[in-house]
C-alpha cells in the first residue's frame, strides 16, 4: 500500500468514524442499556447470590467483576452487528462502495466506534462497582494491562460481530450471534470457582477462553502473579480476533464483488 | 465516456442480462427503458462496480470496470433506486459526509449550496428519519452530484416525487448535461424519457432491443393506419409495440 492510498484510508476511516460514533452520542440509550444488564447482574449475584458463592477471601464484587466486563462486552457488541446491519440495509453503504473511498474504511470506521462504545460502558460498569464497594490496590501497570486484555477481547468480539452484521438477514439475527457468548461466563470461573462444578461442566469451563481471561483479570486486581493464565487468556483473544478478522474480510470481499 | 459490450449476469438460474450492448456518448443523456426486473438496475449495479459481470465488458471513461475500479468509482456518481441516505444524521451532515468522503476542501460550503439547490435549507438541520420521500429522494440525488463526477447513474430518479419536484429534478439533469456531464438513467415515465433523453435504449429479455433518438424510434414504429385524425405515435405506444414484438 503506498503513503498516499495509506493516508487515504485512514481520512475515509476517521470521517466514517466520526458518523458511527455521532449515531452512538444521538442513541445513548444504547450505552445505557449494555452497561443495565451486566450491572443488574452484578447486583443480583452480589446481594442476592453472594452469600451462598463460596468465593474464598476476596469481598464478592471483587471477585464477580472480571467476568461482569466481559458479559458487559458480548452484550455491546451486538450494536455493532445492529450497526453495520442497518448500514448494509439502508444502501448507505453501497454509496460508499460506489464512491473513492477506501474499501476497509468502512468496517474499521465500526470496528473502532465498537471500542469506543465498549469502553464507555465499561467505565459505568466499574464506576458502579466501586459504589458497589469493589476496591483494588492494582496500580497503573496492573491498569493498563486489564484495559489492554479488555481492548483485546473487544477487538476479538467485535469482528465477531462484524461477521454477525455482514450475514444476518434480519436485525434480530445480526445480535443473536452474542447470546452464546454473553452465557460463557456463566459456566466458567467468572461467578464460581470451576473445583464446585460437575466434572464434564468443570472440564468446558476449563478449556473455554472466559476463565483465562477472568482469572487474569482477577489477578491483576489482586495483585497476585498472573501466571500462564495471562498468556492463555492473550492467545484466546489472539485466536479469535485472527479468526474472526480473516471470516469477515472474506466474506466482506464476496458481499461488495 | 460509457462502453458496454456483451454484458451478461444471471442470478443463480436466472439470466437477467444476455448480451447489453450499450454505448453513451460524452455529455449526453441515454434513458435505459424497461418494465419491472429487466435488469435496469443490474446494469446500473455493474456499471457502478457493485457488481461483477458473468461476461462481456464495460468501460467508464476508457477504465474497465472489472479491472479499473478505482477509477470507475472517481469518476462515477450513482443514486440508487432506493435513497442510500443515513437517517441518523441531518441533510446537512449527510452532505458533508459525503464531500469529506470525496475530500473536498470546503465541505461545509458544499453542503450548504446543495442544500438550497434542492430547497432543503430549512430542513437541513433536521434528522433525515423526519423528511418525507420527496425530500429523501432530493437529497439522495444532491449527495451523488458532491465533487462532479463527470457521468451520473440515476436509478429511476424521479419516483415518487410530487410534479413539482420532478420538473425540479429534470431541470437539474438538463444543467447537468448542460455543464458536459454523461447521465444514464433508467425510469418507469416514458414523458421523462421523452423529455430529456438524447437517446433511448430498450432493455428487453436480456438484450437492448432498440437504441436511439426518439425520432429513429418512431420510425421503428409501424406507419400509422389512416385515422380520422392524422396522430403522432407516443413512446408509450413505440415501447410497448417494440416489446410485443420481441417477445
Ligand atoms: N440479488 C439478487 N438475487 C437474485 N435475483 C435478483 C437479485 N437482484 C435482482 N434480481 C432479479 O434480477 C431481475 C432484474 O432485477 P433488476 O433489479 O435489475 O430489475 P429492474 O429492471 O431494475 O426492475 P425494476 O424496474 O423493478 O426496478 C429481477 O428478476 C430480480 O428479481
Ligand atoms: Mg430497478
Amino acid at each position: 500500500m503506498s503513503t498516499h492510498s495509506l493516508n487515504h484510508t485512514i481520512a475515509d476511516t476517521t470521517v466514517l468514524t466520526g458518523r458511527s460514533v455521532r449515531h452512538i452520542t444521538r442513541s445513548l440509550d444504547t450505552i445505557i442499556t449494555t452497561a443495565v444488564m451486566p450491572v443488574a447482574i452484578m447486583v443480583l449475584f452480589v446481594y442476592v447470590f453472594g452469600g451462598a458463592i463460596d468465593t474464598g477471601d476476596a469481598a464478592s464484587v471483587d471477585y464477580m467483576l472480571p467476568g461482569i466486563l466481559l458479559i458487559t462486552i458480548a452484550s455491546g457488541v451486538t450494536y455493532t452487528a445492529v450497526r453495520l446491519f442497518t448500514d448494509m440495509q439502508s444502501g448507505i453503504f453501497e454509496r460508499f462502495q460506489s464512491m473513492p473511498v477506501a474499501r476497509s474504511a468502512a468496517l474499521w470506521a465500526h470496528v473502532l466506534t465498537s471500542l469506543l462504545a465498549n469502553a464507555v460502558s465499561l467505565v459505568i460498569v466499574v464506576a458502579v462497582a466501586v459504589l458497589m464497594g469493589f476496591r483494588t490496590g492494582a496500580g497503573p501497570l496492573a491498569w493498563l494491562a486489564v484495559a489492554g486484555i479488555l481492548a483485546l477481547f473487544t477487538l476479538g468480539l467485535t469482528w465477531l460481530a462484524v461477521n454477525a452484521g455482514l450475514s444476518a438477514k434480519s436485525v434480530d439475527g445480526a445480535s443473536a450471534f452474542a447470546y452464546p457468548l454473553m452465557f460463557l461466563p456463566f459456566i466458567s470461573s467468572a461467578f464460581v470457582p470451576t473445583e464446585t462444578m460437575p466434572a464434564p461442566v468443570q472440564a468446558f469451563a476449563e478449556h473455554q477462553p472466559v476463565t483465562p481471561i477472568v482469572n487474569t483479570i482477577r489477578s491483576l486486581f489482586e495483585q497476585q502473579p498472573v501466571g500462564t493464565d495471562g498468556w492463555v487468556a492473550v492467545a484466546w483473544c489472539v485466536a479469535i480476533l485472527v479468526l474472526a478478522y480473516a471470516l469477515a474480510t472474506a466474506t466482506y470481499r464476496r458481499k461488495t464483488a | 465516456m460509457i462502453r458496454v459490450q456483451g454484458l451478461e449476469k444471471s442470478y443463480g438460474d436466472l439470466a437477467v442480462l444476455r448480451g447489453v450492448d450499450l454505448d453513451v456518448a460524452p455529455g449526453s443523456i441515454v434513458a435505459l427503458l424497461g418494465s419491472n426486473g429487466a435488469g435496469k438496475t443490474t446494469v446500473l449495479k455493474i456499471l457502478a462496480t457493485l457488481l461483477k459481470a458473468d461476461a462481456g465488458t464495460a468501460t467508464i471513461g476508457g477504465f474497465d470496470v472489472a479491472t479499473r475500479p478505482a477509477d470507475v468509482r472517481e469518476t462515477i456518481s450513482l443514486t440508487g433506486q432506493f435513497a442510500a441516505v443515513d437517517e441518523n444524521l441531518s441533510g446537512r451532515e449527510n452532505l458533508v459526509l459525503v464531500a469529506r468522503l470525496r475530500h473536498l476542501k470546503d465541505a461545509v460550503a458544499v453542503a450548504d449550496d446543495l442544500l438550497a439547490r434542492f430547497d432543503l435549507t430549512d430542513a437541513g438541520a433536521r434528522r433525515v428519519a423526519t423528511y418525507s420521500g420527496g425530500m429523501r429522494r432530493r437529497l439522495d440525488i444532491a449527495m451523488s452530484l458532491i465533487g462532479d463526477p463527470p457521468v451520473i447513474f440515476l436509478d429511476e430518479p424521479t419516483t415518487g416525487l410530487d410534479p413539482q419536484s420532478r420538473q425540479e429534478v429534470w431541470t437539474t439533469v438538463e444543467a447537468l448535461a448542460e455543464r458536459g456531464t454523461t447521465i444514464l438513467l433508467t425510469t418507469q415515465y416514458l414523458d421523462e424519457a421523452e423529455r430529456l433523453a438524447d437517446r433511448i435504449a430498450i432493455l428487453h429479455g436480456g438484450r437492448i432491443i432498440a437504441d436511439g433518438t426518439l425520432a429513429e424510434l418512431k420510425r421503428l414504429f409501424p406507419p400509422a393506419t389512416v385515422e380520422y385524425v392524422e396522430k403522432q405515435p407516443t413512446l408509450e405506444e413505440i415501447f410497448l409495440a417494440i416489446i410485443g414484438e420481441a417477445a
